[in-house]
């Protein structure tokens, strides 16, 4: 593959920089929560660095690929994606009740996070023509609420139920941003409002039960709840300057349930306070403006709605982590981009931080 | 390839700022959140933290009973004290371990290691010291709870077994749950320790028997002592179920069996449900609620009669002469032989190059199917075999359940063989030879059954050709006696024979019990007819001089099983039952006795029961105004 000289030229520094930071202070982040521990093996961050360095790896790949490659075969990747979705159902590994990952060799990975991608790549292909001016009508959006219905209900089956909810929330947006009809909108609207009823009537009790209190963990003290307070304590006992690093309590003393990955932010915020949260927060809410400017300066329509969906992704990802370990959203297993401890996720993640690169890159070309 | 598709592209400019103000507002929310917790509340958060005073006292819920068909306990709970020390909370008291190692009998050493390894993970959280303390133990912890800060004493529920190892195989045993269980449990939370059915109708009915776990979020102050509840969830207890089972029947089986190994199972032929079930040796389910010791495990691990398996569903054994029911069954509906049929029997019979011995040396002489059954000829079944060919022999085994699981709802079933040429075909590549039909028609060979098959098969000869799914629970009720769940009859199918032939046949078995000459004289009753076939099944094959009475004088792992099936009474059939007598020699001797204790016991107890026998007590005459 031949690389233009122009496009080294136009490298996005400043999304780099951005992705570099957030990054960092996770490793930093995870070093300190998963020290002390008896985890055993090679150190978890010592992991989350390699992974980080081959995601990199990928994300040059992808940012020097010329994206309209990515428009050709986007349904070629859904369906590569999707025949995993049903090799995990078939040979996936059963971990603490759900099954969401398969192995090859000795490497084993969730396809569900690749998901994520192939859905942003499809959707951006479909509505890569404009529809009229009034926006795409209902008639139109039946292939794409195919695309997002097929894996999102293989992964609700394994069950992981944060991974569909993403799924969902990014299809939406990306709805919103392509713009379809009023009515369109009002249609959706409507008859989820005239079906979940009829869907909550088929459910059992303890579904039922499960639900209300992932919209109300009160009423689960012992459980969900208890993890929630344990995070409030964990978060408020920072104060402004926090208790400094490594010195987080309720993290080091296993208060904190799923330290390293859903509720590593509380940990965060225990050790370096609201000064270090605020930065955090801060580095997010850069990266997601950033992104969609990006969005909106990309040359042709793939490029931009490819880009809003990366945007969307990690928007959601780490506004409802934050909301959850805040006490302010259901509890729901939904991790914090580039600081949350997994390669699936770190993978895809640097994935969509390719796609970003390369349209960045690309906008002064053609 | 695509073409650059750039129609439009101001639209999205035009959306951005929608975006990005929904962006900044979500952004704000959980700035103005962090400010909340972090500045607004910090220092009473970081109060909370210091001492991590919010805990959690697990409350884990009662098992649901056991009971019998008439409502007498067979398994419950009982309260057990369990000791905890909470690591975090010694630290400033060290002789706090050396005190409650010397009340518990414990080395000091032993509860010093074990905290070690546990304060580093979750030093806040109790760790079990010993679980089922004596009440001297009780007591004087309890006395000096004051000076000891950092313990907890707990009260939990237990599963005690309230006969002891009184069909410890039907009810199975509970057990502490391991990482597969923890890994199954999809859609239940079990805590790590927690209890579950690990085997019998605890295992199965897990689900039932369960319950909700409860438990009491509390904050405690710097030394760990309850300042308040925060909140608490009631436990739900389990549901309780019922047995089809009869516990005085169950007590007469196993005081029948006395210390024989075996298996013994009954079951009404009218409905399917399993009235008694033992297995022996057996074990005595309490010691895997207590946690099972290692010396225990092994013994039970390395005890050569297998007590952890359940034989009347995963015992498999040659039938012995009990096939010739089928054998017969067979003959008579494919026209190879008839009633009258008369064939002659010599002690032994020539087929190929090999002698195929009678059990009776010197032979039967001339006879038709009834004497063969009521005494039990091979002779006379090799010929019936011989006329009637292995295929459709075990077409008719197979039609009576044979070879397949019964579908009794326990685990592990096993499915037994049923041979036949193309059987032997796929499993060996050779052909049938004629002269193994031989074996196969008085049920040695590579037949196999288990108990429990027989049972359904004695059973349909019984109810006119009906098969049952063996039932052992009849009902599931909640705590307050509501029901949930009824169990009735289950047919799984009826078998293609006529009535006229399962008539020969009721007539051959009665004529085995009752009859001069018969094998099953042994289960004769008075007052009641019982009908029932004997069998022998070979562990090793006999040598060629062998005679009847040396079965003793061999080593008792190479003695034969002894089997006795039965049903009774035989006009109107109330009870079929199975005694498989491992090791125990002919079966007409040993499993025969057994089945007429089990059967009487029975009848005694059907309301209405007019049965007399000599070892009943004369003041049962009131009986008649029924």
């Amino acid at each position: 593959m031949m690389i233009d000289r122009r496009l080294l030229i136009h490298i996005d520094w400043t999304l780099l920089t951005i992705v570099f930071l957030i990054a960092s202070a996770g490793i930093l982040n995870l070093y300190s929560v998963t020290s002390g521990g008896d985890f055993a093996g090679t150190p978890f961050y010592l992991k989350q660095i390699f992974w980080l360095a081959s995601g990199v790896g990928v994300m040059i790949v992808i940012a020097f690929i010329e994206y309209r490659y990515f428009s050709d075969f986007a349904y070629v990747i859904y369906a590569a994606c999707f025949v995993f979705l049903l090799g995990v159902m078939a040979y996936g590994i059963i971990t603490s009740g759900a099954q969401r990952w398969v192995r090859f060799g000795s490497i084993s990975f969730q396809p569900s996070e690749f998901v994520k991608i192939a859905l942003i790549l499809s959707m951006a292909k479909f509505f890569r023509r404009p529809s009229d001016r009034k926006g795409y009508p209902l008639k139109h959006l039946a292939y794409p609420f195919l695309l997002l219905a097929l894996p999102t209900i293989l992964i609700l089956k394994q069950p992981d139920l944060g991974t569909a909810i993403i799924l969902v929330l990014i299809f939406f947006s990306t709805l919103l941003f392509v713009k379809i009809r009023w009515t369109a909108l009002l249609t959706i609207g409507l008859t989820g409002a005239g079906v979940l009823p009829i869907f909550w009537g088929f459910l059992k009790d303890y579904q039922k039960r499960r639900i209300i209190t992932f919209f109300n963990p009160d009423l689960d003290p012992l459980g969900a709840g208890y993890h929630i307070i344990q995070s409030k304590i964990a978060i408020g006992s920072g104060g402004i300057l926090g208790k400094g690093f490594m010195k987080g309590t309720q993290c080091k003393l296993g208060f904190l349930p799923e330290q390293q990955t859903d509720f590593i932010f509380s940990a965060l915020a225990e050790e370096w306070g609201l000064v270090g949260s605020l930065l955090l927060v801060g580095l997010y809410f850069a990266l997601i403006l950033w992104g969609l400017r990006i969005a909106v300066q990309s040359k042709d329509r793939f490029g931009g709605i490819v880009a809003f969906g990366v945007v969307a992704m990690l928007f959601w990802h780490a506004f409802i982590n934050i909301g959850m370990v805040l006490g302010m959203m259901p509890v729901v297993g939904i991790p914090l981009p580039l600081v949350s401890y997994g390669g699936s996720f770190l993978f895809s993640t640097m994935m969509g931080v390719g796609l970003l690169l390369n349209i960045s890159m690309r906008r002064y070309l053609f | 390839m695509m073409e650059l598709n750039t129609q439009r592209m101001e639209e999205f400019a035009g959306r951005y700022k929608y975006f990005l103000t929904f962006v900044g507002i979500a952004f704000f929310l959980l700035v103005i959140r962090l400010w909340y917790l972090q500045v607004i509340r910090g220092s009473e958060l970081r109060k909370l933290s210091e001492n991590n005073r919010v805990r959690i006292l697990e409350n884990p819920a009662d098992r649901g009973m056991v009971f019998d068909r008439k409502g007498r306990v067979l398994a419950q709970n009982r309260p057990s004290f369990e000791v905890y020390l909470v690591p975090e909370d010694l630290k400033g008291n060290p002789e706090v371990v050396e005190r409650v190692g010397e009340i518990l009998n414990i080395g000091g050493d032993e509860i010093q290691d074990r905290l070690k390894t546990v304060r580093r993970r979750a030093p806040f959280k109790p760790m079990k010291v010993k679980a089922d303390i004596e009440w001297k133990e009780l007591a004087f912890l309890e006395t000096n709870r004051v000076h000891l800060p950092g313990l907890v004493v707990d009260v939990r529920p237990r599963r005690s077994y309230k006969y002891g190892d009184l069909a410890s195989h039907l009810l199975g045993y509970v057990g502490e749950a391991d990482e597969n269980d923890l890994r199954q449990a999809r859609e239940s939370r079990y805590r790590m320790g927690a209890f579950v059915g690990k085997y019998g109708v605890e295992h199965r009915w897990e689900s039932d028997l369960r319950g909700v776990d409860g438990g009491r979020q509390i904050e405690v102050d710097a030394m760990g002592r309850e300042i308040k509840p925060l909140r608490s969830v009631k436990p739900i207890p389990g549901n309780n179920l019922f047995l089809a089972i009869d516990l005085d029947l169950q007590k007469a089986a196993e005081e029948a069996f006395q210390d024989k190994n075996g298996a013994l199972v009954a079951m009404d032929p009218r409905t399917g449900r399993v009235l008694a079930m033992l297995s022996k040796p057996s074990f005595d389910p309490s010691i895997f609620a207590r946690n099972i010791s290692p010396d225990e495990w092994q013994s039970l691990m390395e005890n050569p009669f297998h007590p952890l398996q359940n034989k009347v569903i995963q015992g498999q054994y040659p039938p012995g002469s009990v096939f010739k029911i089928i054998t017969a069954i067979a003959g008579l509906e494919s026209g190879a032989i008839t009633p009258q049929t008369q064939l002659t029997c010599t002690g032994s019979y020539t087929y190929g190059n090999r002698d195929f011995r009678c059990a009776k040396e010197g032979g039967h002489g001339t006879l038709s199917l009834h004497r063969a059954l009521a005494q039990s000829c091979d002779v006379f079944f090799y010929q019936v075999g011989l006329k009637t060919g292995v295929d459709r022999i075990a077409h008719y085994a197979r039609e009576f359940g044979l070879g397949r699981p019964t579908g009794i709802p326990l685990p592990n079933e096993k499915s037994g063989t049923v041979p036949s040429s193309a059987w032997k075909k796929k499993r060996f590549g050779t052909p049938w030879y004629s002269g193994e039909t031989l074996s196969v028609a008085i049920g040695q060979g590579y037949i196999n059954v288990t108990p429990i098959q027989l049972l359904t098969l004695i059973s349909a000869v019984a109810n006119g050709g009906r098969l049952y799914v063996p039932q052992v629970v009849e009902k599931v009720e909640d705590i307050s006696g509501t029901p949930l769940k009824e169990y009735p009859p289950a047919e799984s199918g009826r078998v293609d024979v006529s009535e006229k032939t399962l008539q020969i046949v009721r007539e051959g078995l009665l004529g085995a019990v009752n009859e001069p000459g018969g094998t099953g004289w042994a289960s004769a009753l008075k007052g009641v007819m019982v009908a029932g076939k004997t069998g022998t099944a070979q562990v090793v094959r006999m040598e060629k001089n062998f005679r009847k009475g040396d079965t003793m004088r061999l080593p008792q792992r190479l003695r034969d099983h002894g089997w006795f099936v039965a049903f009774a009474p035989y006009e109107d059939p109330k009870i079929a039952i199975v005694v498989l007598v491992e090791h125990g020699g002919f079966g007409g001797a040993v499993a025969a006795p057994i089945a007429k204790k089990v059967i009487e016991k029975y009848l005694n107890l059907e309301p209405g029961s007019t049965l007399q026998t000599g070892e009943k007590p004369q003041d049962q005459e009131l009986d008649y105004d029924d």
